[in-house]
């Protein structure tokens, strides 16, 4: 196994097999497409566990790849540390469960092997997005994504998907704009695209202007990709427009790796984080969490419900990152986890009562329980973890960014929290009083339950949200704090890649 | 310095494009707009006076050597745009089936 470097495999899995689907796709059988497309997935949660037992022994907790043997800062590489294999697990797991899911929800589309090829296209972009230690390749990876993220928006080519598509395809073309302007910048300034040797460069030049310039036009540029508020306009029309396979993608793992994951691997170790760029992360989070659940609150469509409720879920994350103590982002980024899991869940619940009811609106149904006991009962323990109800993941992650902020003296901000916390419980009492309790409508009584595939993957993250909070435990922790301890020591970024390499 | 002014120049008349235009043409056009200038400042950013040949010869004194990274850098930015100016316009047409216009003030079944 040691003869196989297995980084670069998260770009080459998803990328052949993009393009192997679309090819033999039209030649092969239904079932033939669904194995072709569960079976990279599988392979690649394989491998990131497999990247996280690697780290242990790696020498700098660092693994590796240097594209045709070329050492940075001359050539490209591909490095993988404790926060980059944090996000590998969370991506491809849950990518595994939507994969599966999948292949039973999308039966009332057409066309199955484009659809997989353009999931696998954003598979290859958040992976490579992830792994990639060139701030270029960064922004090609970012594009990939975002480019197969508008077309799968697209993909019902419904009138209303079309125009939610068009305004996601051009906020995010103008927002990726800024990052490629910020990058411009940051060439011009250190003659460098290496993201190790960028960090060497900032760290002992003395200009005044270059560093906030930068930061500014990569908070719009990330903090579109994120949804943070000033910037969050498309995402309640693109998310749900998008089938619910991809919704549950979107806002369970495309808003992350792109925005959060992005943002703070540039801030942190290369730009190297001051305290103005957390107070403004802090206060972006709160108002995205505030104005995220407020706005949720007077929804009825269920998907831009749970839109709604993502960029309120961001604004956690972002907020326990912004605090900067290592609690802090400890929280945000168990959060991340916690939100990705129970996110995905919640869409595809919601794909669930779709592809049986046939409505999304939440006026349109009642009573499901008695016909779809697992939809309503994968529901409500995904409901309960958003709204944070011990002893469920999502309360551990809230209840430790609430610590950090009354431990780094921000009350205000932990006042704002709770709030939050308390207006998304009121939020989801209303989705389980008006889907799934009360009488059963005369419409709704030869609705059947979702297919098993569709049954398997709520169970299985269902599961994942009972269990998540074990990863407190002091065995499992590492798993987590290794990657806060990345971004704690920003700067030991650059030292690792440009030591290891050198030798 | 006065190219760059244009360069600047011409990013706001791109961006003007994208945020007050009615006709989804225009705003695809905007779009363009501003990935030209963007790629424009990017090459401009490769000529530097003084400067050295990269890497290689750093004993030599080169004349006239111009950067090449943010060439090929700008080649693969190029193709990036190209394949999203496409995928816009592909959507635009298919609203243009569906809605029958092309003024975005219409063009809203989606609120809330």
């Amino acid at each position: 196994m040691n003869s196989i470097n297995v980084v670069p495999l998260f770009v080459i899995i998803p990328l052949f097999s993009a393009f192997f689907i679309s090819i033999v796709g039209k030649f092969v059988k239904r079932n033939a497409v669904y194995a072709l497309s569960v079976i990279p997935c599988i392979l690649l949660s394989f491998f990131s566990f497999n990247a996280l037992r690697l780290l242990q022994s790696a020498p700098g907790h660092m693994l590796l790849y240097k594209i045709g043997g070329w050492a940075p800062p001359f050539g490209i590489c591909m490095a993988v540390d404790a926060f980059g294999v944090f996000m590998l697990v969370v991506v491809n797991l849950v990518a595994l469960f939507i994969c599966i899911y999948s292949t039973g929800y999308m039966e009332k589309y057409t066309d199955m092997p484009k659809f997989f090829t353009l999931f696998f296209l954003m598979l290859t972009g958040m992976n490579g997005l992830i792994v990639t230690g060139d701030l270029f390749n960064l922004f090609v990876f970012l594009e990939i994504a975002s480019v197969a993220s508008y077309a799968l928006v697209a993909f019902g080519t419904e009138a209303e998907e079309l125009e939610a598509a068009f305004k996601y395809a051009i906020m995010g073309s103008v927002a990726s704009c800024f990052i490629f302007l910020g990058i411009a910048f940051l060439y011009g300034f250190t003659s460098t695209l290496n993201m190790a040797d960028m960090a060497r460069v900032l760290a002992t030049s003395h200009s005044v202007f270059i560093i906030p310039f930068v930061s500014a036009l990569f908070i719009m540029g990330f903090g579109l990709k994120a949804a943070l508020v000033p910037f969050h306009a498309w995402l309640p029309d693109a998310h749900p427009s998008a089938p619910a396979s991809i919704s549950a993608m979107l806002s369970g793992v495309l808003i992350k790796t792109l925005g959060v994951y992005a943002l703070a691997r540039i801030f942190f170790n290369v730009l190297g984080i001051t305290a103005t760029h957390l107070a403004v992360f802090r206060f972006l989070g709160a108002i995205s969490l505030v104005i995220g659940v407020v706005l949720a609150l007077s929804q009825w469509d269920l998907k831009r419900l749970l839109a709604y409720h993502s960029i309120s879920q961001i604004g956690y994350v972002v907020l326990g990152i912004g605090i900067g103590t290592p609690l802090g982002i400890f929280g945000g980024l168990f959060h991340l986890l916690n939100h990705s899991v129970f996110k995905s869940l919640l869409f595809l619940n919601s794909g669930a009562i779709d592809y049986s009811v046939g409505t999304r609106d939440l006026k349109h149904m009642s009573g499901l329980k008695e016909k779809m006991p697992i939809t309503a009962g994968t529901n409500m323990i995904a409901s309960m973890s958003i709204a944070g109800i011990p002893p469920f993941n999502g309360f551990f992650s809230k209840l430790i960014i609430i610590f950090a902020c009354v431990q780094a003296g921000y009350f205000g901000y932990c006042l704002i929290a709770i709030v939050g916390s308390i207006l998304t419980l009121a939020s989801f009492m209303k989705v389980q009083r008006y889907a799934f309790l009360g009488e059963l409508r005369q419409a709704c009584q030869n609705v059947k339950e979702a297919p098993f595939v569709m049954k398997f993957s709520m169970i299985a993250l269902a599961v994942i949200c009972v269990l998540g909070g074990f990863l407190l435990l002091p065995s499992l922790r590492p798993f987590i704090n290794n990657a806060v301890d990345v971004l704690i020591e920003g700067a030991k970024y650059s030292a690792i890649i440009l030591g290891e390499t050198a030798k | 310095m006065m190219i760059y002014l244009l360069c600047l120049i011409l990013f706001c008349i791109g961006l003007y494009g994208v945020l007050r235009k009615r006709n989804i043409v225009k705003i695809i056009v905007g779009l363009g707009i501003i990935e030209y200038s963007m790629n424009l400042f990017f090459v401009l950013l490769g000529y530097r006076t003084h400067g050295r040949s990269p890497i290689e010869a750093r004993t030599e004194n080169v004349l006239n050597m111009v950067d090449p990274l943010p060439q090929a850098v700008v080649l693969t930015s190029i193709v990036i745009s190209l394949a999203v100016t496409a995928l816009v316009i592909s959507i635009a047409i298919r609203i243009y089936e569906y809605y029958g216009t092309f003024d975005i003030t219409k063009i809203k079944r989606l609120k809330g």
